[in-house]
């Protein structure tokens, strides 16, 4: 198989989990108790994506400079700052840290 | 426009760049694997996933060949399904809409549609806005790291991990107000994090689907806690 027909083949099968979704009859996913599995599948996967950009680098768990940058981000988002400027904010203090450290 | 919505509009701007300028790595390792410049885009167009494409030219790579390539894109891409399910009700798209909402479910713009909720305006606005923000973002970039390979550096060095792990911070921060919802987020941050060290990239993440079943299947058992 050439690396051209895999990029084309596996881009389907990505966009085939997409399409299935919206398949699926709306009277169903409407459904209170779907909706509250979804809100819940949305909050763990991006909880543990979280987890994986903050403590895990190629080499396994790391605690380096994403660590204190996202310990800032949340007191922010606590203080109510604005989104994007925490996101901003934390990127700066992890670039600043990994100059200094 | 409210104030309500303009924040909407900040949100996915801010999310759609800082997540798309991180497709510089993805560009520029997709050549170092071997791809060369079109189907390195022909993934970030036609695939438009961050993880199944970082997990497509990871194996690419290692030189474990294209079938082990094919099954590890579409097994990290199941979690835009779980999405494409929460956007369906949401969005109620018809025709040629349909599949177009289809490509731009992705974690980022189901995200922020979720911060809109109960508000169904916001929701789609979330939506769209993000999803549309990060795909030129996520291909613009994809371009550029592609064509200057590593050239420009290296996003860490711009804190650009640290940004990303903020903004999905950013995005579940109400929920975590609900101790149910704080509690999911903890032990999946955990469960991901203990998991990574002995499952492959990407899995960790998938299997935290689990706890969320789990989580859910209680709150029906036990009612209201």
């Amino acid at each position: 198989m050439t690396l051209w027909s895999a990029v084309l083949i596996s881009s389907a099968l990505v966009y085939s989990w997409k399409l299935f979704g919206y398949l699926v009859p709306e009277k169903f996913v409407s459904n209170p108790k779907i909706k509250e599995l979804s809100a819940l599948l949305t909050v763990a996967l991006l909880a543990a994506l979280v987890g994986i950009q903050t403590f895990v680098s190629t080499e396994g768990i790391a605690i380096d400079a994403r660590v204190p940058a996202l310990a800032l981000a949340g007191l922010l988002f606590y203080l109510r700052v604005p989104f994007v400027v925490v996101v901003v904010v934390a990127a700066a203090i992890a670039a600043l840290l990994r100059v200094f450290f | 426009m409210s104030s309500k919505q303009q924040s909407v509009t900040a949100v996915s701007l801010g999310v759609g760049f800082a997540t798309g300028v991180y497709a510089i790595s993805f560009g520029a390792l997709s050549v170092a694997a071997g791809l060369d410049l079109w189907q390195t885009m022909a993934l970030s167009l036609l695939m438009f996933s961050g993880g199944s494409q970082f997990a497509f030219i990871g194996v690419i790579a290692t030189g474990a060949g294209v079938v082990p390539a094919i099954l590890s894109a579409w097994l990290l891409g199941v979690r835009n399904g779980f999405y494409a399910i929460r956007m369906n009700p949401v969005l109620s798209v018809r025709g040629l809409l349909m599949p177009v909402a289809a490509q731009l479910t992705i974690d980022e713009s189901n995200a922020v549609s979720l911060l809109g909720e109960p508000d169904r305006k916001k929701e789609r606005l979330g939506f769209w806005l993000t999803g549309i923000a990060v795909f030129v973002f996520w291909n613009i970039f994809t371009f550029l790291g592609a064509v200057l390979g590593s050239q420009i550096g290296n996003p860490t060095d711009w804190g650009l991990d640290a940004a990303a792990g903020a903004a999905f911070l950013g995005l579940i921060w109400p929920r975590l107000s609900q101790s149910k919802f704080l509690a999911l987020a903890v032990s999946s941050a955990l469960v991901a994090i203990l998991l990574s060290e002995v499952l492959p990239a990407g899995v960790p993440v998938l299997l935290t689907a689990l706890l969320a079943v789990g989580f859910w299947l209680f709150g029906m058992r036990g009612g209201k806690k």
